[in-house]
């Protein structure tokens, strides 16, 4: 990608439950072709976060632009998927009842998405391909005709990320996506999320300190709504607000 | 746990990633279409009435009912089996269809009304004098047929569309539906609404010139009947077997995941309601010459509710289910209001817990485990015959 500086910036952004402030003046950027973590103890905020980026939540004040010009705040949420924003939930959301070549077929970024051109449409030989190529980038080619609903946890977790890719977006988001994963499944996911970010900018959130430090460059901290520090893995484990952050609940992060 | 749930039994997906269907698909719909409309009319015909074989006017008409109400569980199976949304609503669309049938069917009457006037006897009684403005253009047979569909069609677009934006769904959708049946009902019983208020539209004689009362003019109707089930079906399946059709089992799965792989869900749903609706048109239009009388009794709450329950005795998500369904629970209730009319409500309400207790599936659900045993029970059997000759 040639583009160049920040793919997502907020500015100042305020998300307020009844008086509670999931986010407060939070201001965090992102830049083209970066695979960026998010940390920080529960209630952080991180995935309200991610809930303002792709237009599920809508924040008191502050600006999100994506790009260098596009204000996302207000958008409706299919129109920020439009624009290039994809998001993989926490807990696996796919279609149980149909095959993973059916989901991921859903997913395929098309002209359209409206009803008639979506009851008509068929598959191009382009497209077949390119969900072939996504089954062996998600390690699913030998379940291309199981029904989703019957895979394991972490296949579920693969084939949405998968879905995500498909929709070609130029930012990630992804929740959590090792949480309730095997070690063997972990590392696999850890390859995975590393050779995605040579193409898309990705924007992890993660508990598991393991998982952080195997796929992270930059890793932001986030502690009640606001970043309260980011940098390197070594520079963030030797910062002394994220050690009292931290040992203050509990010893997750091995600092 | 049981069988997984699967929604389309004997598919088999091709390695290009298209959906096709094994012979056997086709094959049920050709062997089912060929008893329905050429072996059917057959046994009414040839056999000499005290024949074993015969089948009665009486019963090839009471069977064109069943196959009327089976086109309708079709789109309701669309909107409820596929989609996942519950309308409680579905009488009204199958009531607008039929009074649409039913005012032509009235205004052919004509002299031969038991008041002898060109007004619908009704219309006598009640002291109007002049046919009202909305009856006119009923006058016509193609604005009858062509309106049975349409009306519902249009008044589910806009219902639907505001429901939908608005995010109503799952319980609040069913009740919401249900409350628009009971609002219909009482609409179609005032005698102010000119359509015969509680006694609804009866007495008819004739369509397009041939007379109702003739054994001829009930098996064309019949015939009809199953052509436009044939379609219905067709155009069912062939929608469910699109990729709008997955993007409706996707709806039903995963509505968060439909939002943001960018597709707007209310549009899906508003379609799916809006040929559910004009299926259900369809079914009253062809209901209303063959059981000639419909009134507001047949498109309220409980109708309403007793369609729901015969696409889930047949089984949701399965169109043959629906259309199983449809035909079995109203043979079921035709026998048994025979015997036991008090007992019906109950009846079909206890089938309606059974069902959803025991057989989520229904009908199709038994019938495919009972193969999957089978089929079991055959390559089982090699084993439990070298059991036997050990002993």
């Amino acid at each position: 990608m040639t583009e160049r500086g920040s793919i997502i910036q907020c500015e100042g952004v305020v998300v307020d439950y009844d008086g509670f402030k999931a986010l407060n003046n939070l201001n965090f950027i992102v830049d083209y072709n970066e695979l960026r973590v998010v940390i920080g103890p529960n209630g952080a905020g991180k995935t309200t976060l991610l809930d303002v980026i792709c237009g599920k939540t809508k924040p008191a004040s502050g600006r999100v632009f994506f790009g260098q010009r596009v204000n996302l705040i207000g958008k409706r949420e299919d129109e920020i998927v439009s624009l290039g924003v994809g998001r993989k939930f926490q807990a696996p959301s796919i279609y149980g009842n149909l095959t993973v070549w059916e989901n991921l077929d859903l997913s395929l970024k098309r002209k359209s998405r409206g009803v008639v051109p979506t009851l008509l449409g068929k598959s191009t030989a382009e497209e077949r391909a390119a969900i072939a190529q996504n089954l062996e980038t998600i390690g699913l080619k030998d379940y291309a005709h199981t029904r989703a609903g019957s895979l394991s946890h972490g296949q579920k977790q693969w084939l949405e990320i998968g879905m995500v890719i498909l929709q070609d977006p130029s930012l990630l988001l992804v929740d959590e996506p090792v949480a309730g994963m095997t070690d063997k499944e972990t590392e696999q996911t850890g390859r995975l999320l590393q050779s995605l970010a040579e193409k898309h900018a990705i924007v992890v959130i993660e508990h598991d300190m393991d998982f952080v430090r195997q796929i992270a460059r930059i890793v932001t901290v986030l502690h009640e709504g606001t970043v309260i520090c980011e940098g390197t893995v070594e520079k963030v484990q030797a910062d002394d607000r994220v050690r009292e952050i931290y040992l203050g609940r509990q010893k997750v992060a091995h600092v | 746990m049981g069988s997984r749930r699967t929604l389309r039994g004997t598919e088999k997906t091709m390695s290009d990633g298209t959906t096709n269907t094994n012979r056997g698909g086709y094959l049920g719909f050709w062997v089912v279409g060929a008893i329905l409309l050429v072996a059917m009319p057959l046994l009414n015909l040839m056999p000499p009435e005290d024949s074993w074989f015969h089948l009665s006017d009486f019963s090839l008409n009471r069977f064109g009912k069943f196959l009327a109400f089976a086109i309708l569980a079709l789109g309701l199976d669309l909107i409820w089996g596929y989609t996942g949304i519950l309308s409680l609503g579905q009488g009204v669309f199958f009531g607008l269809g039929a009074y649409c049938m039913g005012m032509h069917l009235m205004l052919t009457i004509g002299k031969e009304s038991v008041y002898g006037s060109d007004l619908p006897d009704f219309m006598v009684w009640n002291q109007v004098k002049e046919l009202p403005l909305f009856w006119k253009p009923f006058y016509s047979f193609p604005v009858a047929v062509i309106g049975a569909v349409l009306v519902p069609v249009m008044f589910a677009s806009l219902f639907g569309f505001f429901a939908f934006r608005s995010r109503i769904k799952g319980v609040y959708f069913a009740i919401i539906t249900q409350a628009l049946a009971l609002a219909a009902w009482l609409v179609f019983n005032r005698n102010d609404t000119k359509l015969g208020g509680t006694n609804g539209l009866t007495d008819f004689k004739q369509v397009i010139g041939y007379r109702l009362s003739e054994p001829g003019t009930q098996r064309v109707l019949y015939i009809i009947t199953v052509l436009c089930l044939g379609a219905a079906y067709l155009l069912c399946r062939w929608i469910i077997r699109s990729r709008a059709g997955r993007v409706l089992v996707a709806v039903r799965d995963s509505e968060q995941r439909v939002v943001f792989s960018g597709y707007t869900p209310a549009n899906y749903k508003l379609f799916a309601f809006v040929v559910a609706a004009g299926l259900a048109g369809l079914a009253g239009m062809l209901y209303a010459p063959q059981v000639g009388i419909i009134t507001p009794a047949q498109i309220g709450v409980l109708p309403s509710l007793e369609m729901v329950i015969w696409v889930a005795v047949g089984g949701r998500g399965s169109l043959a289910g629906a259309v199983l369904g449809a035909v079995v629970v109203n043979y079921g209730r035709s026998i048994l209001t025979n015997y036991f009319p008090e007992l019906w409500p109950f009846i079909v309400g206890g089938l309606f817990v059974l069902v959803v207790l025991l057989f989520p599936d229904g009908l199709v659900g038994i019938i495919r485990s009972l193969k999957t045993l089978l089929r079991s029970r055959e390559t089982g059997a090699g084993k439990a015959a070298v059991a036997e000759g050990k002993r």
